[in-house]
């Protein structure tokens, strides 16, 4: 019986020492901070904050080179979520980078007016556009992060706003989801 | 030398576990939708079956044999495939990223792998010696990796197919798999025993 428990013990701490040998040994290289930066920000890549999507934001912050008021998307939740995390005070937005919308919205395409240019498939960081060329475009709405990238590079302005009324079907967990500080 | 010739060619065609001992099908259907994760998945389960055949062997035949203690075999082999999954997994995890991400949560599931389970009692149970263990390991892991990659590479295939509309998806796999598995019973009597 003892010598049982002791093997067994034994080879789990063996086991354990090889473990924990290996963790340090093959240690992965990584900035966990980033990575909560970037899971509290709206993952609407829609680059109002003048860097190329949330992750690069993110790592900026990290580095200090932005600031943690730059995303409209995200608006006062996401600031507070930052500030907690970062523990630095919270600020009002930057207005430079847009204003926070009253309401989440989305873009539709006037299918009538579309002329299939595929310039706003180019714009959508989110892949959310439908379409090739020549052929009507249309916006995969549950996919569109109402970013609004895609109404500039339109030649003929047939996308419109419009909001996205709160219904059983369309409701979605408001971002970024829960605490994560 | 004859001898191991045999253990390899029964273990990875004759007897292969997945289509004949249908041991391990949660990964073989798991991760065969891309041909490039399967290779990772082969890749990595070779490692883990190699290394936990042998060390369950020693542990079996230097620690549980001499003291007596052959009921404690099943959890001390289950410990040691814990464990070198657990080293797997870091090892995947600083070596390819990428690969870590796309296997996600099949990786630390090798553990429950009853491929590997299956390989390590099967060893006791034919009183393998130590390069015979460790050959009959090697030879179930190139047998799952073997498999594992055909039928991803189908998969992939059945992908762009027009397949009846019941049919799509899992389904077809599944038929697939039966298939392939008919295919490999026509191996028995290749090796006798």
């Amino acid at each position: 019986m003892l010598e049982a428990i002791l093997i067994l013990a034994g080879l789990a701490i063996i086991f354990g020492l090889l473990l924990g040998f290996a963790e340090i040994r093959f240690k992965v290289e990584g900035d966990p901070v980033v990575d909560r930066i970037d899971a509290i920000l709206p993952q609407t890549q829609c680059g109002q904050c003048t860097y190329p999507g949330c992750r690069p934001y993110a790592e900026a912050i990290v580095k200090g080179e932005a600031d943690i008021n730059q995303c409209p998307p995200g608006g006062e939740v996401v600031i507070q979520h930052l500030a907690d995390l970062l523990d630095v005070e919270p600020k009002p937005l930057n207005a430079d980078n847009g204003e926070e919308k009253e309401q989440k919205t989305v873009v539709i395409i006037d299918e009538q007016i579309c002329i299939g240019c595929t310039l706003c498939i180019q714009a959508c960081p989110v892949d959310a556009i439908l379409g090739a060329a020549k052929q009507m475009h249309t916006v995969i709405s549950d996919e569109c992060t109402g970013c609004d990238l895609c109404i500039p590079p339109c030649p003929v302005d047939c996308i419109y706003i419009v909001p996205l009324e709160p219904e059983l079907t369309a409701w979605k967990w408001p971002l970024p989801a829960g605490e994560q500080a | 030398m004859n001898e191991y010739a045999l253990i390899l060619i029964s273990t990875i065609l004759v007897n292969n576990f997945v289509l004949v001992k249908f041991l391990g099908l949660c990964p073989f259907l798991g991760v065969s939708r891309k041909l490039e994760t399967a290779t990772g998945m082969a890749l990595a389960t070779t490692f883990v079956l190699t290394l936990a055949s042998i060390c369950s062997y020693l542990a079996n035949e230097y620690l549980l044999n001499p003291f007596g203690l052959e009921y404690l075999r099943t959890i001390t082999f289950i410990l040691i495939i814990a464990a070198v999954v657990q080293l797997t997994e870091m090892i995947v995890h600083k070596t390819s990223p990428l690969l870590y991400q796309v296997l996600g949560i099949f990786l630390p599931l090798i553990t429950t792998n009853c491929a590997v389970l299956g390989v390590a009692l099967l060893n006791v149970q034919t009183g393998h010696g130590f390069i015979e263990s460790a050959l009959y390991g090697f030879g179930a892991a190139l047998g799952f990796s073997l498999v594992l990659i055909l039928f991803a590479a189908m998969r992939e295939r059945i992908m762009v197919a027009d397949v009846p509309e019941p049919f799509k998806g899992p389904s077809i796999a599944l038929v697939t798999a039966g298939l392939m598995s008919l295919a490999f019973m026509g191996f028995a009597g290749l090796v006798k025993g």
